[in-house]
């Protein structure tokens, strides 16, 4: 009896941009990594305006990801439109290439529901909060695809500090019996606000979990884009085969604080932080493609300066979008409002034209 | 027209509306081939597959978020937990998640699913086993709170709760189960959902109350009726969205009021009713609102359940006393 296991860790490009095995058939050509670059670029600039609009008070709190964008951009290059994608709340890299916009993100952190009413990705789940909560929804969701005979797979994000949570292994577990055609993706960028990655668990990996649960693990470099984009792909296609869940841990920094409303000098230092920007996402991209005569600095500043434009038009629009009308704090509690509650809408629709 | 005692009736229900929307899927622990601990799902598994009854594993978060999912995706599921008691590790996924929703996303994804489970005491159960844990799940926004109290209505509320669009949390008095049957026409009609129901016309006092309380309840009335005294007996039957109207109107009839549950006293629903009274009904009184409830103490086991419970005698007393006011 008993049994062994070993964690595969998965990586094409080591820190410096150099090629350390053989790269996967999408990345053969240099110039096909591009929009996968563009991509990240597109979150970090917006990730610095969202900081700097929060700065100036007119954004709520906000979660950057800088720092951890090869994440998202690999999983959601890879995942098709009809996928559904249940995002936690730093995964905005994703979420803006499936198609949410980014006038929806900045009104959700402007404190807007509007902005969990996707008009693209309609069946994608709104940023989820309370850590790991949604990972028993993909295993619902899991379930309703099984159930329906859809070829479509589920792919749920969390933070490295979920694995730490009941749920996350109630759901693992549950879509593991039942062979769910689900991806589980935890973001391990070793911080859960303050408290590090040694400091969440005694195992050594996080993707080990998965041999508890009876399903697929694999630990892989979350700031090498390629490895991530190959590593989902796999896991997705075991999910359309039937051949059941993974878990997949994407080993990353962040290299931002929790959110704006946090101090990271706090508990970490500075030293600590700039080794890790060393093997930012980006420039290791960046770094290859500049290799293979694909990128240089002018296509990089015209790239930034599209991106900038989009980024600014995106503000202007959140930024004179007409507040919504108090009444819809009632509108969509229940499908249709009870009469109970028809007293309370009056009242505070009342309240407004007193003090209009 | 089958005789059916309350959980034949939501037996009855549950494969009613399995047979009518593909979309139904029961699950739970238990569920499956054993039926459930108290043989809800008694026949489902044999009759529509471990595709539609599955049983989960012992996972209490789990069932309600992957229903949650399952809703959000286009099913209709209706999980059990087996007892109210071990229900709280879900009430993270009521309160965080089920409830919210339609009003997260603006409508654009809802979660329409059931959540079922027995509660209430007196039937000489270990500990967890006898929780009234009504008044949390009122405190939810956008959650409905439903409880039945017959047969009949059993059949009736637990399909409109599978039908309605929004989460619905169903609570079984469990102490209701076996205690009686009736005929119930397997028609799949369902009850209104939001209503209470007069169980009892009356002139003098109005009891309020809901689950295996109505049953004290209206034998306390019987005897109240035997002194002359008419009460008007009040099943609230959906907690959340409160609606009073019925019971303001019937105060106004009366002018007293008592209010029965098996709950905790503090915090307890009555003291949500006897506010409303308070606010809305005050110059229709003429005596104070009362309350008859369980202690605020822990349930005790069931040697000392009894000291416990609220009972029909308990009742009765206390409607002779609100009598004695002008």
């Amino acid at each position: 009896m008993g049994t062994e296991f070993e964690i595969e860790f998965q990586q094409f490009f080591d820190k410096g941009g150099n090629v350390v095995r053989p790269l996967p058939s999408f990345a053969q050509n240099a110039r096909e990594l591009i929009p996968l670059y563009s991509a990240m670029l597109k979150t970090r600039i917006f990730d610095e305006k969202a900081v700097a609009l929060q700065r100036t008070g007119r954004l709520g709190t906000y979660a950057s990801s800088l720092g951890q964008e090869a994440v998202g951009v690999g999983i959601a290059a890879t995942m098709r439109v009809d996928d559904v994608f249940l995002p936690s709340f730093r995964e905005q890299s994703a979420m803006l290439m499936r198609g949410v916009s980014m006038e929806e993100l900045l009104l959700y952190w402007g404190g807007d529901e509007r902005g969990s009413n996707f008009l693209e990705a309609r069946a994608d789940f709104p940023i989820c909060i309370p850590v790991a909560s949604h990972f028993p929804h993909a295993t619902g969701v899991a379930f309703a695809i099984k159930y329906e005979k859809k070829d479509v797979v589920a792919v749920a994000v969390a933070g490295d500090g979920a694995t730490s949570k009941g749920d996350f292994y109630e759901a693992i577990n549950a879509a593991g019996i039942w062979r769910l055609p689900v991806v589980f993706v935890v973001i391990n960028n070793q911080w859960a606000i303050s408290v590090p990655r040694s400091k969440q668990t005694a195992a050594k990996t996080l993707a080990q979990k998965a041999v508890a649960a009876g399903i697929e693990g694999i630990q892989v470099d979350g700031n090498d884009v390629v490895a991530m984009r190959d590593v989902v792909s796999h896991a997705l296609k075991r999910a359309r085969n039937g051949k059941g869940p993974s878990l997949i841990e994407a080993v990353t920094y962040r290299l931002s604080d929790h959110t704006t409303a946090d101090d990271a000098s706090r508990y970490r230092n500075d030293e600590e932080v700039s080794q890790h920007w060393k093997s930012d996402p980006m420039g290791r991209l960046r770094k290859y493609l500049e290799a293979n005569n694909v990128w240089d600095h002018k296509l990089e500043e015209v790239e930034r300066a599209k991106i900038s434009e989009l980024v600014e038009a995106a503000i202007k629009n959140y930024l004179n979008t007409p507040p919504q009308d108090e009444t819809s704090i009632f509108d969509h509690l229940f499908a249709e409002l009870p009469p109970a509650l028809q007293k309370q809408r009056s009242e505070i629709s009342a309240g407004r034209k007193k003090n209009a | 027209m089958p005789k059916v005692n309350l959980i034949g009736a939501i037996n009855m229900a549950l494969a009613k509306a399995m047979d009518g929307d593909e979309r139904v899927v029961v699950l739970g622990e238990d569920v499956g081939i054993d039926g459930g601990v108290f043989r809800a799902t008694n026949g489902l598994f044999k009759r529509f597959g471990s595709e539609r009854v599955v049983d989960t594993p012992l996972s209490e978060a789990l069932i309600a978020g992957m229903s949650v999912g399952m809703a959000v995706s286009g099913l209709r599921p209706v999980a059990e937990i087996q007892f109210m008691g071990f229900i709280c590790p879900a009430i993270d996924q009521l309160e965080c998640h089920a409830s919210r929703f339609r009003n997260r996303t603006r409508g654009r994804l809802s979660c329409p699913m059931v959540l079922r489970t027995p509660y209430g005491g007196g039937v000489h159960a270990p500990e967890h086993h006898s929780e009234s844990y009504e008044a949390i799940f009122t405190h939810i926004p956008g959650l409905r709170v439903v409880i039945p109290s017959s047969p009949k209505r059993a059949y009736g509320l637990l399909l409109a709760a599978i039908r309605d669009p929004d989460p619905v949390i169903f609570l079984e008095p469990k102490r209701l189960y076996h205690l009686s049957s009736e005929e119930v026409d397997d028609d799949g009609v369902s009850f209104p959902l939001d209503t209470a129901i007069i169980l009892r016309e009356g002139v003098d006092i109005t009891l309020v109350t809901w689950g295996a309380m109505t049953v004290e309840t209206l034998n306390a009335a019987q005897e109240l009726s035997t002194l002359g005294i008419e009460a008007e007996v009040i099943d609230l039957a959906t907690l959340s969205p409160f609606d009073p109207s019925q019971i303001l109107m019937s105060v106004e009839k009366t002018g007293r009021c008592i209010i029965i549950h098996e709950a905790v006293r503090t915090s307890g629903f009555g003291a949500e009713i006897a506010a409303t009274i308070a606010e809305h009904g005050l110059l229709s009184l003429l005596a104070p609102v009362k309350r008859i409830t369980g202690l605020d103490t822990v349930v005790p086991l069931m040697r000392l359940e009894k000291y416990f419970m609220p009972d029909a005698a308990a009742i009765k007393a206390s409607a002779v006393e609100l009598m004695e006011y002008a």
